[in-house]
C-alpha cells in the first residue's frame, strides 16, 4: 500500500475502447429474505481495469460472483460479451470460458500437480491437445515465475506460490474477462507483492480486469476506475487519483480513512 | 562453541552455521523405536510387558494345537482319536466342496479360469504400473459379468451349471464381487443424487437409502428369495442367487451411497466452484476434480463396508445358498467328520481373513500412494 501520490492517475483512461464486455443494468439479488444487491447498473468497456472497494459484507464478493453465474441474480439483466445469463446451461458455460477468476482461498485442485491444475480445462474444456495444453501451461507458469514447480501438488507450495498458480491456470483458457476476489487477503504480507507483481503485469496485456481489494497502492498503479459499494449498492466510482484525493460521499470519506490510517 | 552462544542472555550475533547433524542413535534404529514406542513411559513398560506375557501365554499352546500335535491327513474322524492337537483331517478330503460347493469336478476349471480372468481384470484397476485402468473398470462393471456368467453358468456350448450347485467360496467371491463392483458406482450415484439441487431426484434417492438402510439385511435376502415370486407373475420368476443378489446390491449401494457423501460433504465448496469458474460442466467436474478427491478422502469408510459385505456374505447361508459358512457347517454334520467343528469353522475364518486383511492392506497402501502433502 504504498503512499506514493506521484504514481497515482499514471493510469491513461483516454486510450481505453468503449465497446462494452459487460453490461449490468438494474441488478438486483437476494439470499432468501436479504436483499444483497441492490439496483446495480455497471458497464465495464473492454480492456478496463476496474477495483471493488467497501465494507465487508456490503456484495463485493458477490456482485463479481454474478458475472460467471457463480450466483444467480433474481432481477435485472448481466450481459457479458453479448451473451445474457439467464438459467440457460450452455449460455453459462459459453460465458465461463471466457471469465477467468481468482479465488481468496485460491482453490487449486490438491490431487493434481501444478501442471495438470492449468492444463486441465483446457483439455477438457476447450479439447485442446494435450501436448498444446502442457506448452501453453508451460509458457503461462514462466509468466508467474514459477515453471520450476510444474510437478510439484499445490499442498508443497506457499500461499503466494499457489495463488500465482491460480493466475496461470486461469490464464490458460485464454480468458477475455478476470475477475479477482480479494486474491491476496489470504496471504502473508511478503507474499502479496509477488502475487501483485504478477497482476501487474497481467494489466499491461490490456486484459479486462475486476478486481476485489483493499490493495489501495495496486489501485491507483493500474486501475482506470475504482468502485466503492456499501449495502449492496455502488456508493460512488471514479478515477483513482479522484476517488482517493477527492472522495464525494461521507461513506467514501469514512471507510477510506479507516482503510488508509495504518 | 562459546559460553554465550550456549545461553546468549545479553545481545547474541550468530557468526557461524550449526552443521546438520544425524540424529541421535536413542531416536533411530530398532533400539530407538522401541524405546519410542514400547518403553517411552512406566504405564507403557508395563503395558508391553503385560502384553508380552498374554502373547506367551496364548501363542505357544495355540501354535502346538495347530501345527505341532495335529493331524493333517487321515479317513474319518475315527483317525482323530488320541490326536490331542488339531484335526485336519476333513479339509483336504473336502477341500473341493470348500471352494467350489457341489460344481461338477470336471468343470471346476471354468472357476478357476473365471478367478484368474477376474484377477487380471482387476490389476489394471487397482495397480497404476498397469496400464489402461478406465478400460478395465468399465470392462469389470459392464463387460466381466457376462463373461463370468457365461463361464460359471455355461452357454455357448460349455455344459450348464445350475447356481444351485455352486457353493463355497465361489459362492461367496461371486457375491462379495458383484455387490462390491455394484454397490460402489450405485452409491455414488445416489451420493450426488442426494445432494442435487433438482428436488424429484433428491426426493428419490433420500427415499432409495433411508429405506434400504432401515431394513435388516437378513429381511432383504427372505424377502427376495420368499416374498418376491409371490409379486411377479408366473414365468418371470428370476434366478433364486439373482434375486438374493439383486437385494444385495441395494442394501450394499445404501451404505456406500452415506460413505461417499461423507466424503463429498468434507471437500470445500471452493473445489467446485472453481472448477465451474473454469468452464468445467457438472459432470466433468464430478469425474475430474470432486469425486477423486471425496473418493479419496473416505477410502477407509469405504473398505470398511467392502469388508462387511464380505463378510454378510455368510448371511445367504439363511435362504440356503451353500456359501463358505454353510460348507463349514454341513461338513461338520457328515456322520463321517461329528466332532471336528473347530477346525472346519477356523479353516472358514481364515479364508475369509485372507480376504478382508488383503482388502484392508491394499487400502493403506492406495491412502499412503494418493497423498499428496495436502491438508486441508
Ligand atoms: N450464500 C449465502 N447465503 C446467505 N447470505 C450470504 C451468502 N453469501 C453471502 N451472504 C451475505 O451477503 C452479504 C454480502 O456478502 P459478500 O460475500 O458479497 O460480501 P463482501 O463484500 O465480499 O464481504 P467481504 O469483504 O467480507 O468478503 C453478507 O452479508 C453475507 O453474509
Ligand atoms: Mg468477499
Amino acid at each position: 500500500m504504498s503512499e506514493n501520490a506521484g504514481e497515482a492517475g499514471a493510469v491513461n483512461t483516454e486510450t481505453l475502447s468503449n465497446e462494452p464486455i459487460i453490461r449490468i443494468e438494474g441488478m438486483n439479488k437476494w439470499f432468501g429474505q436479504f436483499h444483497v444487491l441492490r439496483d446495480i447498473d455497471l458497464t465495464v468497456y473492454r480492456g478496463e481495469r476496474i477495483v471493488i472497494c467497501g465494507p465487508s459484507g456490503s456484495g463485493k464478493s458477490t456482485l463479481i460472483r454474478c458475472i460467471n453465474r457463480l450466483e444467480e441474480h433474481q432481477k435485472g439483466a448481466i450481459v457479458v460479451q453479448g451473451i445474457e445469463l439467464t438459467g440457460d446451461l450452455k449460455q453459462i458455460d459459453n460465458v465461463r470460458r471466457e471469465v477467468g477468476m481468482l479465488f481468496q482461498q485460491f482453490n487449486l485442485f490438491p490431487h493434481l500437480t501444478v501442471l495438470e491444475n492449468c492444463t486441465l480445462a483446457p483439455i477438457w474444456v476447450r479439447k485442446t491437445p494435450r501436448a498444446e495444453a502442457e506448452e501453453l501451461a508451460m509458457e503461462y507458469l514462466t509468466r508467474v515465475k514459477i515453471p520450476e514447480q510444474a510437478l510439484k501438488y499445490p499442498g508443497q507450495l506457499s500461499g503466494g506460490q499457489q495463488q500465482r498458480v491460480a493466475i496461470a491456470r486461469s490464464l490458460c483458457m485464454r480468458p477475455k474477462i478476470m475477475l479477482f476476489d480479494e486474491p491476496t487477503s489470504a496471504l502473508d504480507p511478503e507474499m502479496i507483492k509477488e502475487v501483485l507483481d504478477v497482476m501487474v503485469e497481467l494489466a499491461e496485456t490490456e486484459m479486462t480486469m475486476l478486481v476485489v481489494t483493499h490493495e489501495m497502492g495496486f489501485a491507483r498503479q493500474v486501475a482506470h476506475r475504482v468502485i466503492f459499494m456499501d449495502e449492496g449498492q455502488i456508493i460512488e466510482q471514479n478515477e483513482p487519483e479522484e476517488f482517493f484525493y477527492r472522495p464525494q460521499s461521507d461513506r467514501t470519506k469514512l471507510f477510506l480513512s479507516q482503510i488508509l490510517s495504518h | 562453541m562459546s559460553d554465550i552462544a550456549k545461553n546468549p542472555d545479553r545481545s547474541f550475533v550468530r557468526t557461524e552455521n550449526i552443521p546438520e547433524a544425524p540424529p541421535p542413535i536413542s531416536t533411530a534404529g530398532v533400539a530407538g523405536w522401541m524405546r519410542a514406542n514400547l518403553f517411552s513411559s512406566p504405564a507403557n513398560t508395563a503395558l508391553t510387558l503385560l502384553t508380552f506375557y498374554l502373547l506367551y501365554l496364548v501363542v505357544p499352546p495355540l501354535f502346538e494345537w495347530a501345527f505341532i500335535d495335529s493331524l493333517l491327513e487321515g479317513e474319518s474322524n475315527k483317525d482323530c482319536r488320541g490326536i490331542e492337537g488339531a484335526c485336519w483331517v476333513l479339509i483336504p478330503k473336502r477341500f473341493g466342496q470348500y471352494i467350489y460347493g457341489f460344481y461338477p469336478e470336471p468343470e471346476r476349471w471354468r472357476v478357476n479360469l473365471t478367478f484368474i480372468l477376474f484377477c487380471l481384470n482387476l490389476l489394471p484397476v487397482l495397480s497404476d504400473r498397469v496400464p489402461g485402468r478406465t478400460f478395465a473398470a468399465l470392462f469389470l462393471v459392464f463387460g466381466f459379468p457376462i463373461v463370468a456368467f457365461v463361464l460359471l453358468h455355461g452357454a455357448f456350448g460349455l455344459e450348464s451349471v445350475p447356481t444351485h450347485k455352486w457353493g463355497g467360496l465361489t459362492l461367496t467371491l461371486v457375491f462379495a464381487s458383484v455387490a462390491i463392483l455394484f454397490s460402489l458406482p450405485i452409491g455414488v450415484l445416489l451420493a450426488l443424487g442426494r445432494r442435487s439441487e433438482m428436488p424429484v431426484i433428491r426426493t428419490i434417492c433420500i427415499a432409495f437409502i433411508e429405506l434400504w438402510r432401515s431394513v435388516p439385511l437378513i429381511t432383504v435376502l427372505f424377502m427376495a428369495s420368499f416374498m418376491l415370486p409371490l409379486f411377479t407373475p408366473e414365468g418371470v420368476n428370476a434366478n433364486e442367487l439373482l434375486r438374493a443378489l439383486i437385494g444385495f446390491i441395494m442394501f450394499a449401494s445404501a451404505y456406500m451411497a452415506e460413505v461417499v457423501r461423507g466424503g463429498l460433504q468434507a471437500l470445500p465448496k471452493g473445489q467446485t466452484e472453481a472448477a465451474m469458474a473454469l468452464g468445467l460442466n457438472y459432470w466433468k467436474s464430478m469425474q475430474l476434480i470432486i469425486l477423486p478427491q471425496a473418493l479419496k478422502i473416505v477410502i477407509p469408510g469405504i473398505v470398511n463396508t467392502f469388508i462387511a459385505l464380505f463378510k454378510d456374505t455368510a448371511l445367504v447361508s439363511i435362504i440356503g445358498l451353500f456359501d463358505l459358512l454353510l460348507v463349514a457347517r454341513s461338513a461338520v454334520t457328515d456322520p463321517k467328520w461329528l466332532g471336528l467343528e473347530h477346525e472346519s469353522y477356523i479353516f472358514a475364518a481364515l479364508i475369509y481373513f485372507i480376504f478382508c486383511f488383503s482388502m484392508s492392506r491394499y487400502s493403506l497402501w492406495l491412502e499412503r500412494k494418493l497423498d499428496t502433502g495436502h491438508r486441508n
